[in-house]
């Protein structure tokens, strides 16, 4: 088992060394960042200083040894657009991100699951059909379209919601801000929220239908029908518990991509989000904050899917036996 | 051979022996029986064909100057007040007949979308054979990057190069380089597939007698994968490109819509909803409601393509 965990460390830090030096390339050879730093009439000796200064001189390695140690810092400098440090920026608009990103995960759960269970229990109803045809459309559509539609529903033909921005924000003592205390900031949440989380809510709800009837099928629960439980009790307590190990799986992995699909969410509404900073950074070619933007979710990932593999064999006592084994 | 009537003959008694096979084929049956399929096949066979002849279809080249006036902008479709026969569901921001404009707009899309699937398809295929026929290290390696490449979305690495491509670039017209650099974008972003596949069954065909005795008759490397490995692992690829297309499709039109795919100059798709975007709180809503809705049924209709392929070719669910 330590030998497991060991070796999906390594990997991981493989991964984050190998998503940092493409970050690294893309901040040294993607645009020259002293060009950016300087105007036209600088004199080259000011230049050849800032180069100096910056470290641009050193050799590659040095650099790569240097830029990842400032990473391992979360350190990436200052972005060209905003002239200030790019870790100030993103740390500003990852409350906004996170909490966007966890009501719509909340959201796909609490929808998602009940829909793929009545869909699995009733599968001939009208219900069941029209929340497959839902979760057909729900895939099909593009996010950005999803939220075209709400806000031309609820924001310009009925103005119940608000279509753009947080709403009003309580700071909070650790400068956090949050949208989740005030009734405008609820409000705001509740079409981004829907958008982000109405792809996740038809995954979560096919899984939940697939496994479902996987389960039912089984010997176990046969089983406990020919002992005359009820079958409320058959469902709920022994069917829908044995599908929900994958499905927290899926959720698990899959709230690293809500927070990357979180770019197009938050362009559409204009919540004030990292995912709207790395946009304007990629429109404006901000160097920096693409970079750290590409490590922080790198980081993300890896982290998700280390504590999802642990998780299993923590939980499934077959796979450690063949972990112990090798 | 002799090129007289002979050959030709044969060919056609072939051409309708290929026919009648495909009549009467297990995926003909199964495409016959499913009526959902056969109108998805329908609405993308027509969008194709409505997207080559834009040219002959639209009443107007919306993209002509000559042919726009301001005076127009605006107007709703022809069936509401103040609408004009002369554009049937309307005018954009800029006068352009928006029912053109989506011709137009189509014929673009499912460009970069066909094109980005090719270069995914080439690029993962040729990968996929590589790191499965030679296996060890160049393995290792390809297959490494493809993991690392799998952890982030494909939507985030297409922004990525798009950012990088366009850094690159920096100076030269962007709407000249706006198409390949899309279409590079979504390339990259979903060759994994590819080579995913390609190489696991390699992985199984590189040991088998006919690849041994290729490579004991001297033939280079290069001829054994294309020629002899390739046309045995090519067929799960099928299924791959039509799920596929749907996707980038989508992507491109997201790309777009965000503001770093194609310039309002030359619109996608995504590029007409995000002009329309901007005019939906003027109450215009038929400039975003048209090119979305086809946008959304021709998405649609490929993925359902894509997932009876993916039935009909599975032979568990035989």
């Amino acid at each position: 088992m330590t030998a497991f965990i060991l070796r999906r460390l390594l990997q991981s830090l493989g991964v984050l060394i190998a998503v940092a030096l493409i970050a690294f390339l893309m901040f040294r050879f993607v645009g020259d960042p002293v060009n950016q730093m300087v105007g036209i009439d600088t004199p080259q000796a000011e230049v050849e200083r800032l180069r100096q200064e910056l470290g641009l001189n050193d050799p590659v390695l040095v650099q790569i040894a240097r830029f990842i140690a400032n990473a391992a810092r979360f350190e990436f400098g200052i972005s060209y657009q905003f002239r200030l440090p790019v870790t100030q920026l993103l740390a500003e608009r990852a409350p906004a991100t996170l909490e966007l990103a966890l009501v719509s995960a909340i959201f796909s759960l609490a929808v998602g699951i009940p829909m793929g269970v009545y869909t699995a229990l009733r599968r001939d109803s009208a219900l069941a059909k029209a929340f497959q045809a839902v979760s057909l459309v729900g895939v099909s559509l593009p996010t950005f379209l999803i939220g075209i539609l709400l806000i031309y529903l609820f924001s310009v033909t009925l103005g119940w919601l608000p279509s753009f921005g947080r709403g009003q924000v309580v700071k909070l003592g650790n400068g956090w801000s949050t949208g989740l205390l005030t009734t405008s900031g609820l409000k705001a949440l509740i079409l981004p929220a829907i958008t982000l989380g109405l792809f996740q809510m038809t995954l979560i709800m096919r899984l939940v239908r697939a496994e479902m009837l996987e389960v039912l099928r089984t010997d176990y629960i046969k089983f406990a029908r020919a002992r005359g439980l009820k079958t409320r009790a058959i469902h709920f307590g022994h069917a829908l518990k044995n599908t929900l190990v994958p499905v927290i799986t899926i959720a698990g992995l899959q709230l690293g991509s809500i927070i990357a699909f979180a770019i197009i969410t938050e362009t559409v509404f204009q919540w004030p989000g990292m995912g709207l900073l790395f946009l304007k950074a990629v429109q404006s070619v901000d160097i920096p904050i693409m970079a750290a933007y590409l490590m922080m979710i790198g980081f993300l990932f890896v982290v998700i899917n280390l504590i999802v593999d642990l998780l299993y064999a923590l939980v499934d006592p077959r796979l450690r036996a063949t972990i112990g084994s090798a | 051979m002799s090129s007289t009537t002979a050959p030709a003959a044969t060919s056609a008694s072939a051409r309708k022996g290929r026919i009648a096979r495909i009549l009467d084929s297990d995926i003909y049956a199964s495409f016959r029986s499913s009526k959902v399929t056969m109108l998805a096949a329908f609405v993308v066979v027509v969008m194709m064909l409505a997207a080559l002849l834009a040219p002959v279809l639209a009443t107007m080249n919306p993209f002509d100057p000559a042919q726009v006036f301001l005076m127009n902008a605006s107007l709703p479709p022809s069936w509401l007040p103040n609408g004009d026969p002369q554009f049937v569901i309307g005018t954009d921001d800029q006068g352009r007949d928006l029912y053109s404009a989506i011709l137009y707009g189509l014929r673009v899309s499912l460009a970069v979308g066909f094109a980005g699937v090719a270069l995914a398809a080439t690029l993962g295929i040729g990968l996929g054979l590589i790191a499965g026929y030679f296996g060890g290290r160049v393995d290792a390696i390809i297959m490494r990057v493809a993991d690392i490449q799998l952890t982030f979305p494909a939507i985030l690495i297409a922004l990525l190069v798009d950012g990088v491509v366009h850094a690159l670039l920096k100076g030269t017209n962007r709407e000249g380089t706006a198409f390949w650099v899309l279409a590079l974008s979504i390339g990259l972003s979903f060759w994994v597939q590819y080579a995913r596949t390609i190489r696991g069954s390699t992985l199984v065909e590189r040991n088998k007698d006919y690849v041994q005795a290729a490579r004991l008759v001297g033939l280079p490397a290069p001829v054994i994968m294309v020629r002899h490995v390739l046309p045995n692992v090519i067929g799960p690829v099928l299924v791959i490109l039509t799920i596929n297309l749907g996707l980038a499709i989508i992507t491109e039109a997201t790309l777009s819509f965000l503001g770093v795919g194609l310039p309002p100059t030359q619109p996608s798709l995504g590029t007409l909803i995000n002009i329309g975007n901007q005019y939906l709180f003027s109450g215009d809503w038929w400039i975003v409601a048209f090119p979305g809705a086809t946008l959304a049924v021709l998405v649609l209709a490929v993925n359902l393509l894509g997932d009876w392929l993916r039935d009909a070719l599975n032979p568990k669910l035989r």
